[in-house]
């Protein structure tokens, strides 16, 4: 099983995109479940999201105790929120940054999918989509095969940009 | 206009000799004939029926909770419609399960557009449980929890379903069968919600003679304590005998005397209830000049 | 056809295969996705029904009481204060012998205010009368709401149906679902005692100490009716949709020496339990119960059980293990855990199992217990 979580602020998308990737692995012909953990929700309070990714149903409910990777969505969490709690030694981390970071200890990838969002003129409400070019960089990673990333896109969001967008993370981020 | 022959009450009701609410429920239905579901909370009618295996009532009845009628009515009354049929909706209840307890169900079903109509026999207290006192009880009144006479004025319920912009409300009284029986005819002709307040003098529970209960009806109207009127999509038109009753009416004191329930008022109450009595009656005639 | 949803979303799509005619709801987190679903549905004629937004939980379950006496379907959802809320409209439900349907997203209750899963609402209403099954995933919630209504149509039942589903934990992960056309699973309804202002009579009314005694076997003998009636509607489901469903869901209880019996989605979780202290030699079982009412049989002949509660019945114990106690006729090992969506994991569970004490009772988190 392959475990995932997501650190996000409200609004940036981050809830979708655990949507967005489990649908994705299931269309990889995968079992995927994606949850949120939830508060009362404000726009801009600190989000974390999980997705688990495995060949057979999973039966797990409570929260990932040891991801294999780490997203984060917004890099300013990284002073607030214990972002790599209990990751796995060599888990991997992926943050939205347009330069990279080392980690010790794990294996860090970085894109810049708020530059992507921006070019892509992604905004809702005010909030840049994040979601959408993220799926691009986890197939980009090998989380999700590009092909069902598209699939899972045009599904949920047929709007053209976002396609484009994920299909520019994938190119450009950081291998 | 011919009032229909054919009782819905049977006989051997469980009802109070001089029961008004008896009275009134004959005429409604009268007016409202057997295609029609009665939907009745918790009140003195939910025991008048008569217990199992047996009921007075001719028709059918639903009984419910006490908050829950305007509610019940509300989901009946989107059924009957989906299934095509024009059953009336009725929903028969006291000042308690109106004024107070059902008050938020009132008001959602109101609010919501509701096809039915919303009859609130008002005795003026919780009559079904020995006469407490209720936000129906008016100002000087003695009930079993307001001893002394109630503090407070009664609540404007007819305010507050005229807030809702019903197509038709109208107050009546079973002292005046024709004036009631007509209202609710009048009523039924309207889709969406409608509203009528009933005065129901109660000998039990105001503390006069079974006999006089037509008698204390017509005093009511006769004084201005209770006003008769109908409003048709906001616009008032006061009824024959409150029109009487504006240009020249009686003496409260002719109202209150002969009810226990008033007995040794206050004389500042009773300025009170009077001020009150000739503010209303003014508003209202000014509203209807204005038209 | 095969999707993506989470709970609550199955939970809409279900109803909206059922068609019922009315729904009365009102919204409570994290109840609401149901009913957002539903109310988009009928605004954009998807589902013909007649949705009425009241303005209570407690009007929300008269609504559906008055829609449900002319004859139709009906369906309505909640949570925690909105049940307790409806609470004396349950009962008339029940009492009014109405095969209502309702989803109900399990959360803690009040004060203080915890949005999160507990069994506490639902438990609340065992004696009402109500049938009242859980489940244990997203595919489970949408199999059990299309189950509900023929279950709770059957001429030997006329008794209403509560669904329950994890709040959060359940009604807001996102799961596969395969969604099935309904085809005549569900037949229409026909509700003998419904009005007829032709044949009038009287519903509800005051009935003496002589008469009330026989309503209230009555609807004893229904619910016990309706072990069979849920027996072979789970059967029909099965031949027809190739998902099979029981009175419990039993993982590696055919050898085990010990059982853990929970609900919900901790009862999934519990198989995961069984599997790593399989690897460590313990042969563990778990029991995960669906139906609550009518309350089954239970197969633990020669097994340790191990109970969690997420609930508690003060003064007394948790509801589920002096439940099975009674049932099974000797101690259990109880624990309490998961209240106020208390995190507690097949690790966790695990633990119980290992560490358990047959005839204790150890509530989870608290000091001196597990």
């Amino acid at each position: 099983m392959f475990e995932i979580r997501i650190h996000s602020r409200g609004g940036q998308g981050g809830v979708t995109a655990s949507r967005l990737v489990a649908l994705a692995a299931i269309h990889d012909g995968k079992y995927a479940t994606a949850c949120v953990f939830y508060s009362p929700q404000r726009r801009g309070a600190p989000v974390i999201s999980f997705v688990r990714i495995d060949d057979f149903p999973v039966r797990i409910y409570s929260h990932i105790q040891n991801p294999d990777l780490v997203v984060i969505l917004d890099k300013g969490l990284l002073e607030t929120v214990d972002v790599f709690q209990k990751l796995k030694k060599g888990g991997k981390i992926l943050i939205n940054s347009s330069e990279g970071k080392i980690f010790p200890g794990f294996s860090s990838s970085h894109a810049d999918l708020t530059q992507i969002a921006h070019r892509e003129r992604l905004v809702v409400a005010g909030y840049l989509i994040l979601n959408t070019p993220l799926l691009g960089a986890l197939a980009r990673m090998g989380v999700v095969s590009l092909d069902s990333a598209r699939k899972a896109i045009r599904e949920m969001f047929p709007d053209p940009r976002n396609i484009r967008a994920a299909e520019a993370a994938y190119r450009e981020m950081s291998p | 206009m011919k009032i229909p022959e054919e009782e819905y009450l049977l006989k051997c009701t469980a009802a109070c000799a001089g029961c008004s609410d008896s009275l009134t429920l004959r005429y409604v239905l009268k007016a409202a004939g057997p295609d029609t579901v009665l939907v009745v909370p918790a009140c003195c009618t939910s025991v008048i029926q008569g217990a199992y295996p047996y009921t007075a009532f001719n028709l059918t009845v639903v009984n419910i909770a006490f908050a829950a009628a305007a509610a019940c009515a509300s989901g009946m009354s989107e059924a009957l419609r989906a299934l095509g049929r024009k059953t009336h909706v009725i929903v028969y209840a006291g000042d308690g399960g109106t004024l107070d307890i059902g008050i938020q169900s009132l008001s959602g079903a109101f609010e919501r557009g509701t096809d039915f109509l919303y009859i609130c026999y008002d005795n003026e207290a919780y009559g079904n449980t020995g006469m407490q006192r209720s936000g129906g009880t008016p100002l000087g009144a003695r009930t079993t929890t307001t001893p002394m006479g109630k503090r407070h004025q009664k609540k404007d319920i007819d305010a507050i379903v005229a807030a809702h912009d019903p197509p038709f409300m109208a107050t009546a009284c079973p002292a005046y069968p024709r004036d009631l029986f007509q209202k609710v005819r009048n009523a039924l002709t309207f889709r969406g919600p409608s509203f009528i307040h009933v005065l129901a003098p109660c000998p039990p529970g105001w503390r006069f003679p079974p006999e006089k209960s037509v008698e204390m009806g017509k005093l009511a109207v006769k004084t201005g304590m209770w006003v008769l009127y109908e409003r048709r999509h906001g616009k008032l038109s006061l009824s024959a005998p409150s029109k009487t009753a504006l240009k020249n009416p009686a003496p409260l004191e002719e109202y209150l005397s002969p009810q226990g329930r008033f007995e040794g008022m206050d004389g500042a109450d009773i300025e009170a209830l009077k001020r009150h009595i000739s503010e209303n009656l003014l508003k209202l005639a000014s509203e209807e000049a204005k038209g | 056809m095969k999707t993506i949803a989470t709970g609550n979303k199955a939970v809409a799509e279900a109803v909206q295969q059922a068609r019922p005619a009315v729904i009365a709801a009102y919204p409570i987190t994290p109840q609401t996705a149901i009913i957002e679903q539903i109310a988009k549905a009928v605004s954009s004629g998807t589902l013909n029904s007649r949705f009425i937004s009241v303005e209570s939980e407690h009007s929300a379950m008269a609504a559906c009481i008055g829609a449900s006496l002319t004859g139709v379907r009906t369906f309505t959802a909640t949570s925690s204060q909105g049940l307790l809320y409806m609470h004396e409209m349950t009962n008339w439900a029940a009492g009014s012998r109405l095969p209502i349907v309702m989803a109900n997203v399990n959360r803690a209750v009040a004060p203080g205010w915890n949005i999160w899963a507990d069994h506490t609402d639902a438990l609340q209403e065992r004696d009402t009368g109500w049938l009242q099954v859980y489940a244990g995933s997203v595919q489970e919630a949408y199999d059990a709401v299309l189950m509900a209504f023929p279950i709770a149509e059957h001429e030997d039942v006329l008794l209403p149906v509560m669904v329950n589903l994890d709040g959060f934990a359940l009604s807001h992960i996102f799961q596969p679902l395969e969604t099935v056309e309904v085809g005549d699973f569900i037949a229409p309804l026909h509700l003998p005692h419904a009005i007829d202002t032709r044949d009038p009579a009287g519903y509800g009314v005051l009935t003496g100490p002589e008469s009330y005694f026989k309503f209230r076997w009555d609807i004893e003998r229904s619910m016990r009716d309706s072990v069979n009636v849920i027996q072979s509607v789970q059967e029909d489901f099965s031949r027809r949709f190739g998902r099979s469903y029981g009175f419990t869901e039993d993982y590696l209880c055919s050898d085990a020496e010990v059982v853990v019996m929970a609900m919900g989605t901790l009862g999934k979780e519990a198989e995961i339990a069984v599997d790593l202290l399989r690897v460590e030699g313990i042969k563990a079982g778990s029991m995960r119960l669906r139906w609550l009412r009518p309350f089954p049989e239970l197969n633990l002949a020669g097994r340790e059980v191990v109970v969690i509660d997420r609930s508690y019945s003060f003064g007394f114990g948790g509801v589920l293990a002096t439940s099975v106690r009674s049932r099974i006729k000797r101690e259990v090992y109880s624990v309490i855990a998961g209240l106020g969506g208390q995190e507690v994991s097949y690790e966790d569970i695990a633990g119980f199992v290992r560490r358990r004490c047959i005839g204790r009772e150890d509530w989870f988190g608290v000091n001196g217990h597990v």
